[in-house]
């Protein structure tokens, strides 16, 4: 549904040029909710301001639903516009305007007639939950209010796709879950696309199904979390199961990761008995992470990796992702 | 010199009074209403064809918008640096061209817009300077026109800077409108001139005064109720 292909942008003059995206190749597939994770100045908010053409990229292709945006003249960027939603970190809406005439603007813009225009607002403002705070401004709202208020409004004009540019760092962490439930149940019943970005883990844990690591305006690694979950080494999956520091001392400590969690596996005692070693358990975590449960066990074992070589070939025979931490000596 | 026990004197000085404030509101009132037209354009034009403005390239040619920014800009500085006695006698050729005859009531306009122009235009800028660039932003997101962007997005978001600026921009028309009495321009500058200054009637010119504070004080309490009104921030 969105493609972005080899893109670049570069900011500042010549002497102190800024690389806000270096060759960034993005793949977003219909009716998934993609999360591009990153600290702030990782180059993500450039991202996604390409891909509605907020930003125009200084060399590479941008394609929404089948249409290269980067070929398209003035005008046909506007019509492409109208299917790509957008809401802001900020909210940015009109304090001239109710939440009703906010909502409208967009239908305004489009060109729907009156009548047609006051169904349609009708409609999506009962979609978020606000038909009753219809009449009030956004001044009078709260934060989770507004964010739903720039949902309605990104969504009015029925677009095929929704980007979210941090849409709920500026709201706290109960608002903020209300607001992902709410991304969550429009992606099921509208079968919309969204690309969001985010700095913070646990909005990709709760929503995404697939997800990118984006720094120094370079993508690190993307795919679909289950994948990713079972990637040897990848660092968002290290991201979505902290599990602490090392543990002190010169033991092998391997992370063992369950996808898709199969329940009621003796894994670790097995591994005790059978090859007769103590199994030390350093830490663990079960996450739901794109729709399934999975779990992470990071345990410690004596003596070198070589030395377990055969408990470790034994875990993975059992189709576990096993990755080794530190080897002992 | 006036004699103020004369009979009739009180009536009329009460219908000299009444003329003049005619003629100094249908002045600042037509003045008003130009201005409002050309400076929020002329004001509107400043800030798209700006650097990074909405229509930063009109036609698709960066050195165009360069050149309407810079002409406007000029053109906005001029009228504000020229002082207003000395706009009001450069313009009377022109005012002549225009009007057929460079004194009188309705001649007194030209100077007056002339000169309040330019200085709304500055305030225009200002306010529509001060709306969030992410409104803007949102408005492309959602893909409007440049045109839908001014109308919808940036001058509705202005409108209470835009009021009160006005409200300023109106106190000077009424300030102008009575220096414009000297030449010939009738209002109640004109009493103030003829009979105060002229014919040593300090009762005229206490009366001019009162309701020139009068004019000032309802312009500013309209002005600032109507901003509130209009402000729901």
């Amino acid at each position: 549904m969105i493609t972005l292909s080899s893109v670049t942008k570069t900011f500042g003059d010549a002497a102190n040029p800024v690389r806000a995206l270096d060759d960034v190749t993005l793949s977003v597939a219909s009716g998934e909710i993609f999360g591009v994770i990153g600290q702030s100045g990782a180059g993500k908010s450039t991202l996604i301001r390409t891909v509605n053409l907020l930003e125009r990229p200084d060399s590479g292709t941008v394609t929404v639903a089948d249409r290269e945006l980067t070929a398209l003249s003035d005008r046909e960027l506007l019509q492409a516009r109208r299917e790509i939603g957008m809401v802001f970190q900020q909210f940015n809406l009109l304090d001239s305007r109710t939440v009703r005439g906010n909502v409208e603007l967009a239908l305004e813009i489009v060109g729907v007639e009156r009548r047609q225009r006051t169904a349609r607002t009708n409609e999506i403002l009962e979609l978020v939950g606000l038909e009753h705070k219809a009449q009030q401004y956004p001044a009078q709202l709260s934060g989770g209010q507004k964010q739903r208020v720039g949902i309605a409004r990104a969504l009015a004009s029925r677009p095929r796709v929704l980007l979210s540019d941090e849409a709920t760092s500026a709201l706290d962490p109960e608002t903020t879950e209300s607001i992902l439930q709410l991304l969550r149940s429009i992606n099921k019943e509208l079968g919309l696309t969204i690309l969001l970005i985010t700095h913070e883990m646990d909005v990709v844990k709760s929503i995404c199904d697939s997800a990118a690591l984006m720094s120094g305006g370079r993508i690190l690694e993307q795919g679909r979390l289950v994948d990713l979950l079972s990637q040897p080494g990848s660092q968002l999956a290290r991201g979505l199961f902290p599990l602490g520091e090392l543990p002190e001392g010169n033991s092998t400590v391997i992370d063992v990761t369950f996808v898709g969690l199969s329940s009621g596996r003796p894994v670790v005692s097995q591994l005790a008995r059978t090859h007769q070693i103590d199994v030390g358990l350093v830490g663990a975590a079960i996450e739901t992470i794109g729709g399934a449960q999975s779990g992470r066990t990071r345990l410690e074992l004596p003596g070198t990796a070589d030395a377990n070589a055969a408990a470790i070939n034994d875990l993975r025979a059992q189709g576990l992702v096993v990755e080794i931490v530190r080897s002992g000596r | 010199m006036i004699d103020s026990t004369a009979p009739g004197f009180w009536s009329q000085l009460f219908e000299t009074l009444l003329k003049a404030t005619g003629e100094t509101l249908y002045q600042v009132g037509v003045t008003m209403i130009i201005t409002l037209v050309i400076g929020l354009a002329l004001g509107t034009l400043l800030v798209v064809t700006d650097r990074g403005g909405i229509l930063e390239r009109p036609f698709g040619s960066i050195v165009a918008g360069r050149i309407i920014n810079a002409v406007t800009q000029t053109v906005v500085n001029l009228g504000r640096s020229i002082p207003f006695i000395i706009l009001m006698i450069a313009l009377i050729p022109f005012t002549r061209l225009l009007l057929g005859s460079a004194f009188g009531v309705t001649a007194a306009i030209v100077p007056l817009t002339v000169a309040a122009i330019p200085f709304y235009a500055r305030i225009v800028e200002i306010s529509l300077r001060e709306v969030n660039e992410g409104l803007v932003e949102a408005g492309h997101s959602l893909g409007a026109t440049r045109w839908q962007l001014v109308s919808k997005v940036i001058i509705p978001e202005a409108v209470p800077g835009l009021i009160r600026g006005f409200t300023t921009t109106v106190v000077s028309i009424v300030n102008y409108s009575a220096i414009v009495g000297a030449i010939g321009g009738g209002g109640l500058g004109d009493v103030a001139i003829r009979y105060g200054h002229q014919r040593y009637s300090v009762i005229h010119i206490v009366a001019v005064v009162i309701v020139l504070v009068a004019i000032v004080q309802i312009v500013q309490v309209v002005g600032a109720r109507l901003a509130n009104r209009m402000s729901h921030r």
